[in-house]
């Protein structure tokens, strides 16, 4: 935790940090179409961050990446979320309404029973609570593993 | 050692039964449906999804994600606690 | 009963991830057996709704319309979120423990208080 790796390594670290992370939003994106959704692509963007935490020095990643960056993060991808669902009861409906589907417009094109190949246009109000959701857990896991390093850190010098 | 031998006889009687559940349940015929197969038929043109597990998890189930979230973040704010840098002067109990 | 593999996998694993919380005597042994038998109640869950010659339930070019159920891979979902959560907040108790004791030997963390 207190050196960083080779330059092989710093290298391949970089080259894939930037391949994961457009995986993973394309895995958050495409959500209501094939397997995936927000926690899972929320997962693997974490896991392009923590990639960049093991190759350098904490000190070099703490230049880049705050910690207040991930902390607003998370707390934007959860009053998002409950801000999508309380967003129904002003127009009428009920709490967690899905109230973009069928009306034209951003996420309103309709879908009828039957095997259909995707489009991107659907499901309503589905795709922002994925980008909601998938927000948060990125910066909720990235977090978690900051915190956990930077107590070993501590540790070592401190005692 | 008496200790040693109840957890041993324990292991063995869960290991038995658990063994047991395995060999009789039937695999590959669930015995009601009823839910899954609404699910599966009015999931596309209630909520527009082609992924019928998202539309669960999103809109016919979504209170229950939203509890989940709400895990997630006392899970990290509970790793901030413990983890505290101690300031100059600031004194724990047990250093 | 060759048919039941999966159910029988899911009873080893729940036996081994037992076994590890119960006889062992170092925390991170135990944290791992808690590991296993969440892993395994997880797979116990989405065995639970397969049905033969079913694909997966997503209609993005499906090669059929016999799909399993969908409803018991949204709880699993959050299963294994909140196993996450467990997990890592035990690590970090044990981490806070190390840091007092100097030893992760379930028989000498025995002090309640101080």
């Amino acid at each position: 935790m207190s050196d960083s790796m080779s330059k092989l390594i710093r290298t391949t670290a970089d080259v894939m940090f930037l391949f994961i992370t457009v995986f993973g939003l394309y895995v958050v994106l495409h959500g209501h179409l094939t397997p995936g959704g927000g926690f899972q692509g929320g997962a693997v963007i974490a896991t392009g961050f923590i990639l960049l935490i093991v190759a350098y020095r904490l000190d070099d990643f703490l230049a880049w990446f705050k910690k207040s960056t991930f902390q607003s993060c998370e707390t934007t991808g959860l009053v998002v979320f409950i801000g999508t669902a309380l967003a129904a009861i002003p127009l009428g409906y009920l709490f967690f309404m899905n109230f973009l589907n069928g009306a034209e417009g951003l996420f309103g094109q309709a879908v009828s029973y039957g095997i259909n190949p995707g489009v991107l246009n659907t499901a309503g109000t589905i795709p922002i609570m994925n980008i909601a959701v998938g927000i948060e857990v990125l910066g909720g896991l990235s977090i978690i593993i900051l915190y956990m390093t930077s107590g070993i850190r501590s540790r070592e010098e401190g005692e | 050692m008496m200790r040693s031998k109840a957890v041993w006889f324990t292991l063995v009687v869960l290991a038995g039964g658990l063994f047991f559940a395995a060999v009789s349940l039937p695999f590959g015929n669930p015995a009601m449906s009823d839910m899954d197969d609404y699910f599966i038929v009015h999931g596309q043109e209630q909520t527009g999804a082609n992924n019928i597990v998202t539309s669960i998890v999103f809109d016919f189930r979504g209170f229950d994600t939203l509890g989940e979230a709400c895990v997630l973040f006392t899970a990290v704010s509970g790793v901030a606690v413990l983890f505290r840098h101690r300031k100059k002067g600031e004194d724990y109990e047990y250093e | 009963m060759i048919d039941n593999l999966p159910f029988l996998v899911v009873a080893g694993t729940i036996m081994i991830g037992l076994y590890a919380i119960l006889m062992k005597k170092d925390l991170i042994k135990m944290i791992m057996g808690i590991s296993l038998v969440e892993s395994g109640v997880n797979l116990f869950l989405i065995a639970l709704g397969y049905r033969w010659d079913s694909i997966a339930p997503i209609f993005t070019g499906a090669p059929s319309l016999a799909m399993v159920m969908p409803t018991v891979q949204a709880l699993t979902l959050t299963s294994i979120v909140i196993g996450v959560a467990t997990l890592a907040l035990l690590l970090s108790l044990v981490m806070v423990i190390y840091r007092y004791y100097h030893t992760t030997d379930v028989r000498k963390v025995t002090k309640l208080q101080g």
